[in-house]
């Protein structure tokens, strides 16, 4: 299963040479990315590593960093959010594809570092980061989906600097469970987090749709970061700093 | 500029869906100068601010980053209007000296309701104070809207996969190259 990756530029460099060179160099980190961390791939670093036939020492660094956001993300999930996770054999397999998204995108955002006075947003599979650099520019605005209906927007978010994660099982095959107890999370149908990073955004939307009814009281927790929360019979709340925790 | 491809985590193929040129700067509505309502950040947070008149309504100087978090807030619970734009009026807020920098909002008002906020000048602080100002609390629709009438670049949601992706709204805003 693949995602669609779409990117946006406005401003000085939105076409032109500078903007097809850093697309460029974006999905190139992309498709990088994609060889070390594919869990699809057997002869990929984290399929190795699964397999134990390699140690976590001898993998790219980045395997080291994406397992360690992988176990902090653990510990402060209290276990709702982890990279392993019961196979349907019993046996425990590794996926870190929770952390990898986010994490990809961030990186490869870093490929348009070099447009100046220019805006990007860069989203893979309905994850995205912005950043606003344009003179005058009146930042991002970015849309929730609803989750109900795919074909329309519950919320909309502005965004100057920063990402937006929605974690849900809005679409057949899209599976998340719990990694404490291999079941799938019903009481939500969507969770949208807006922070600074989209590493951890996507990694507390999807630790908050697991967590389900607590998913507000541990959002609250987390410093920074605003969202939406959808449950399933489609009432949606709004959380974070500015709502006063509410 | 718009363009897509098809990234795959779990596959080799990355299939270039569809590549787009987008000029434009902005899509967005540009916002009156006449001010008949004007929203000082913070003050949006009251809830229906279409009271708002003229001037300098003491500018509530608590703080510039929550300041336009608030307006997001107010228009998110008080987003209980008629779910109908038609008779909506964006109005530019006057500008604001914060003790990190000027803030300024724009504010939508339709049926009495605020219905959107969006941020227009923020300090440009550091750390926690400028990721605060980077973004504002998700505005909730009454009503669900389409994405042209929500004037929206990008989307997220967890039906963007590669088989939702084709009926997907992302769809329809990157064939539109908005």
């Amino acid at each position: 299963m693949g995602m669609p990756v779409s990117l946006a530029l406005r401003g000085r460099h939105a076409t032109g040479p500078h903007a097809d060179a850093a697309w460029e160099r974006a999905l190139a980190e992309l498709r990088r990315v994609d060889a070390v961390f594919s869990t699809y791939r057997t002869g990929s670093w984290v399929s190795r590593l699964g397999r134990g036939e390699v140690g976590p020492d001898e993998c790219p660094p980045e395997v080291r960093e994406v397992l360690a956001r992988g176990e902090a993300a653990r510990v402060a999930s209290g276990g709702a959010f982890d990279v392993r996770r019961p196979g349907p054999d019993g046996t425990v397999v590794l996926d870190p594809s929770g952390v990898v998204k986010g994490w990809a995108v961030e990186r490869a955002l870093h490929a348009f570092d070099a447009l100046d006075g220019t805006d990007v947003c860069l989203s893979a599979g309905g994850d995205l980061a912005c950043r606003t650099r344009a003179e005058g520019s009146p930042g991002w605005r970015i849309g929730v989906e609803d989750p109900h209906d795919p074909t329309r927007v519950l919320a909309v978010v502005p965004v100057r600097d920063g990402a937006v994660a929605t974690s849900g099982l809005a679409h057949r095959g899209a599976h998340i469970v719990d990694p404490r107890t291999g079941a799938v999370p019903t009481s939500l149908a969507s969770v949208t987090v807006v922070g600074p990073d989209l590493t951890w955004a996507d990694i507390d939307a999807t630790t908050a749709f697991v967590l389900g009814d607590d998913a507000l009281t541990w959002l609250a927790g987390r410093p920074g970061e605003v969202g939406v929360v959808v449950r399933a019979d489609g009432t949606a709340s709004t959380f974070g700093d500015a709502a006063g925790r509410g | 500029m718009k363009r897509i491809v098809l990234w795959s985590l779990s596959t080799l193929t990355v299939l270039v869906l569809l590549l787009s040129y987008h000029t434009s700067t902005s899509s967005r509505v540009p916002l009156g100068s006449e001010s008949s309502v004007v929203a000082q950040a913070g003050t949006a947070g009251a809830g229906s601010g279409s009271s708002g008149s003229d001037g300098d309504s003491s500018g509530s100087s608590d703080s510039g980053s929550s300041g336009s978090s608030d307006s997001g807030s107010g228009s998110g619970s008080g987003s209980s209007g008629s779910g109908s734009d038609s008779s909506s009026k964006t109005v530019d807020g006057d500008t604001v000296q914060t003790q990190w920098g000027p803030v300024q909002v724009s504010v939508t008002v339709a049926g009495g309701k605020v219905t959107d906020v969006t941020v227009l000048q923020q300090p440009n602080g550091n750390g926690r104070d400028q990721q605060i100002n980077s973004y504002a609390l998700p505005i909730l629709r009454q009503e669900a809207l389409s994405a042209q009438s929500a004037n929206i670049d990008m989307v997220s949601g967890a039906t963007v996969t590669s088989q939702g992706y084709v009926s997907s709204l992302q769809s329809a805003l990157d064939k539109a190259g908005i």
